[in-house]
């Protein structure tokens, strides 16, 4: 009896503490049991728990944990019916693994939502993502592996105004952690089919769009006007005719100074954007082209802010993205800051049946980027003078630089191999945030050799052997690392199993002490929808795959324990 | 708080499960995606006549996702003699990469049905945590089976699948 009243006034002070969950909770229940008795619904989702052990390693300047181990967990839930769809997904940070910002810290349910679609009307209500154009002036997306998750939280229609337009619009706010940016954004975009629209039969088709968004955030600041009010806004087209596609994309943003009461820190520099595309492709042959600029172009959630979780849009780095280690090993960011970049890649199928292509063919990607700041420094430093920068100008300081070739080839029906020889310049100093002079800019060569062997039906090996050798390209304080090896065998027995040996030496170090070994042992179990793995080792940080699997991982020392699963 | 989202969450196992039980086919969601020619596609209208179809994500920085496009390319004509059918490959690539997803596909010769998923829209309404990811749909539309990750010789199993579902 005693205990039954504890339990209802349990439950009683629970149903108050979180009104809002439980009527959420009720809706969704209601519409399951609803959709059981019609039997017309479905639910899905997917689940993932990554455990981790940090044992302190002072040599790779590996942290310890106090907690030892350390668990992230999500659960998904999607419930549809014709038109509704509604959805939530449950958190669990206990306490989050290092490589995560430590504000994601305990449980709940920070992503709920429920959509209706209606005479081409889509409604949604609760948490959402979204994205304007290519992203210049918004997107809300997550990135599990980065730990960046700024969903909004409002309100987004969509409608289909007749033919071959399409509108957008929202207001809300933007996630941080388990709380919101003080930011409201509101947000508007349109797209315009015009062949569809006017009901042209042309080769050539024309996609045109246009985005605004506009943040709010109270003015505290007794002395200076500082806008509440923040617009940014986008205009875009898309052209494609035959094999040939070209995108472009401008956006501006008004200023945005930060909330300070000292005049010198005041800064009413406007910013803005472009990116450009073109590719061009036919059977055996691709190009693609692009050229993006930046110049104080960074949108936050809040004014004052520092940091990727309030970063509203999204510019992505013009270079490729590496799945091997060691070509990744001095990635690119993007500075919205200010940065013009450029990127090549041509892709080429060599025929079966000739010298080279062999009885399968070969395959070959050539890429090339170069990205560098703006001559004269972007518009923010030079708000006090009369000042912009020169529209294009490849003269001023290199930030990065890659020029890569990777060649793909099945020799017979049990060996094939994937190469790849890069050359990468990094201007660690920018790019990290340290002191002129401190490491200055690592120039760097690279070779991978991948090699797999079927040995029979379902048993493949496979061999990665690579080598990075790198040079600091002007005298500095401070030694890099120099040059290193990596080594990694891998075993799959399909469909179910595999296990990887790896092991990773900087040889190179100037410093004797610092030539240390990075091993890893994985063993992974697949069986259809779910996935486990159990990993020991040492890790840098990278784009890792093993077992078919890709996700950026952290430096750490320790056990590993990750269960995926999808239903 | 932690107590409460506990008895949340038994709540919705408690009903995945009882639904679950029933084992219903789940059916395509109603999700826009673009095709390479720019035109906005709902994917809830996928067809294939009657015959099933493969739907596997992917992306061009994705090692293992192209191993295993590509490996279904070279028996992708015997596939479909046999069975008829479909490949559909969504990509992930979002605007850092997504302008080589034409290119990549063309130097490839893949002669699957290609849509972009940009901000992952789709990758999220089925479930999809890590690509690849292969999802197998019968001629009436419904998911059948699906498959995480790929590891070299994961086609002949997939094909197996294709090869049971016309049988029926």
């Amino acid at each position: 009896m005693e205990m039954k009243k504890n339990y209802l006034k349990k439950y009683k002070i629970l149903f108050q503490n979180n009104m809002k969950n439980k009527i959420f909770i009720f809706l969704f229940t209601f519409f399951v049991l609803n959709s059981y008795s019609q039997n017309s619904g479905q639910i899905n989702g997917d689940f993932s728990l990554n455990l981790q052990s940090y044992v302190e390693d002072e040599a790779i300047n590996a942290q310890a944990a106090d907690e030892v181990v350390l668990n992230n967990a999500f659960l998904n839930l999607l419930y549809s019916n014709n038109n509704l769809t509604i959805g939530l997904r449950y958190e669990s940070y206990l306490n989050a693994l290092l490589d995560y910002d430590s504000e994601f810290r305990g449980n709940g349910i920070p992503y709920r939502f429920a959509t209706y679609t209606i005479d081409g009307l889509e409604i949604t209500a609760g948490n959402f993502y979204e994205q304007f154009g290519s992203g210049l002036i918004f997107r809300s997306y997550e990135e599990k592996g980065l730990g960046i998750d700024n969903a909004m939280d409002g309100i987004r229609l969509k409608y289909k105004l007749g033919k071959g337009i399409n509108l957008k619009s929202f207001i809300g706010k933007s996630r941080t952690y388990f709380t919101y940016a003080e930011g409201i954004f509101r947000g508007a975009d349109i797209e315009l089919d015009v062949n569809e629209t006017f009901n042209i039969e042309n080769q050539t088709k024309y996609i045109l769009g246009g985005s605004f968004i506009s943040r709010y955030e109270e003015r505290t600041n007794p002395i200076f006007e500082i806008p509440q009010n923040v617009a940014a806004y986008s205009g875009r087209l898309n052209i494609l005719s035959g094999g040939w596609n070209y995108f472009g994309e401008y956006a501006y943003k008004i200023n945005d100074p930060i909330n300070s009461l000292q005049e010198s820190e005041m800064n009413y520099a406007s910013g803005n954007a472009f990116t450009n595309s073109l590719t061009y492709s036919q059977r055996g042959f691709g190009v693609t082209a692009e050229i993006h600029r930046t110049d104080n172009m960074l949108l936050l959630s809040e004014r004052d802010r520092t940091g990727k979780a309030y970063i509203m849009n999204y510019i992505p780095t013009l270079s490729k993205p590496h799945a091997y280690t060691l070509l990744a090993i001095y990635p690119c960011a993007t500075q919205a800051m200010g940065e013009l970049g450029i990127q090549l890649d041509v892709f080429y199928k060599i025929k079966k049946g000739t010298l080279l292509g062999g009885k399968y063919g070969t395959k070959l990607n050539f890429n090339f980027s170069r990205i560098n700041g703006l001559e004269g420094g972007n518009s923010m430093l030079n708000d006090n003078v009369d000042f912009t920068p020169k529209l294009f100008d490849f003269s001023e300081e290199l930030y990065y630089s890659d020029i890569n070739l990777e060649i793909n080839k099945k020799v017979n029906k049990q060996l094939s191999y994937n190469a790849v020889f890069a050359n990468q310049t990094y201007n660690k100093d920018f790019l990290e945030g340290k002191t002129p002079g401190e490491y200055g800019t690592i120039n760097s060569t690279i070779a991978v050799i991948d090699l797999s062997y079927k040995i029979k039906k379902g048993h493949t090996i496979r061999f990665e052997t690579q080598a990075l050798f790198a040079k600091q390209l002007e005298s500095a304080s401070q030694e890099e690392e120099g040059d290193w090896l990596m080594g990694l065998v891998e075993y799959t027995i399909s469909p179910n199993w595999f296990f990887a040996f790896q092991d990773m030496y900087n040889y190179g170090n100037e410093n004797k002490d610092k030539r240390l070994h990075y091993s890893n042992i994985n063993i992974g179990y697949l069986k259809g929808s779910t996935r486990f793995e159990i990993g020991y080792g040492k890790k840098r940080e990278g784009i890792f795959c093993v077992g078919g699997v890709c996700k950026l991982v952290p430096s750490s020392n320790g056990l590993n324990l990750s269960i995926t699963s999808s239903f | 708080m932690h107590k409460k989202m506990k008895k949340a969450l038994i709540i919705f196992f408690t009903l995945f499960f009882s639904i679950n039980t029933y084992g219903q086919e789940k059916s395509l969601p109603n999700v826009e995606v673009k095709t390479l020619k720019g035109k906005t596609f709902n994917i809830k209208n996928l067809d294939n006549d009657g015959s099933p179809m493969v739907m596997s994500f992917w992306a061009t920085w994705c090692k293992p996702c192209k191993k295993e496009l590509n490996a279904i390319a070279e028996v992708y004509d015997d596939w479909q003699d046999e069975t008829g059918v479909k490949l559909i490959a969504i990509s992930i690539d979002d605007s850092r990469s997504m302008s080589k997803v034409a290119p990549y596909v063309n130097s490839s010769d893949w002669d699957y049905e290609i849509y972009l998923d940009q901000n992952s829209d789709l990758k999220r309404a089925m479930g999809v945590s890590t690509v690849p990811h292969t999802f197998l749909i019968n001629g009436d539309g419904k998911i059948v089976w699906n498959h995480k990750g790929y590891i070299d010789g994961d086609e002949e199993k997939l094909f197996e699948e294709i090869q049971n579902l016309v049988s029926k």
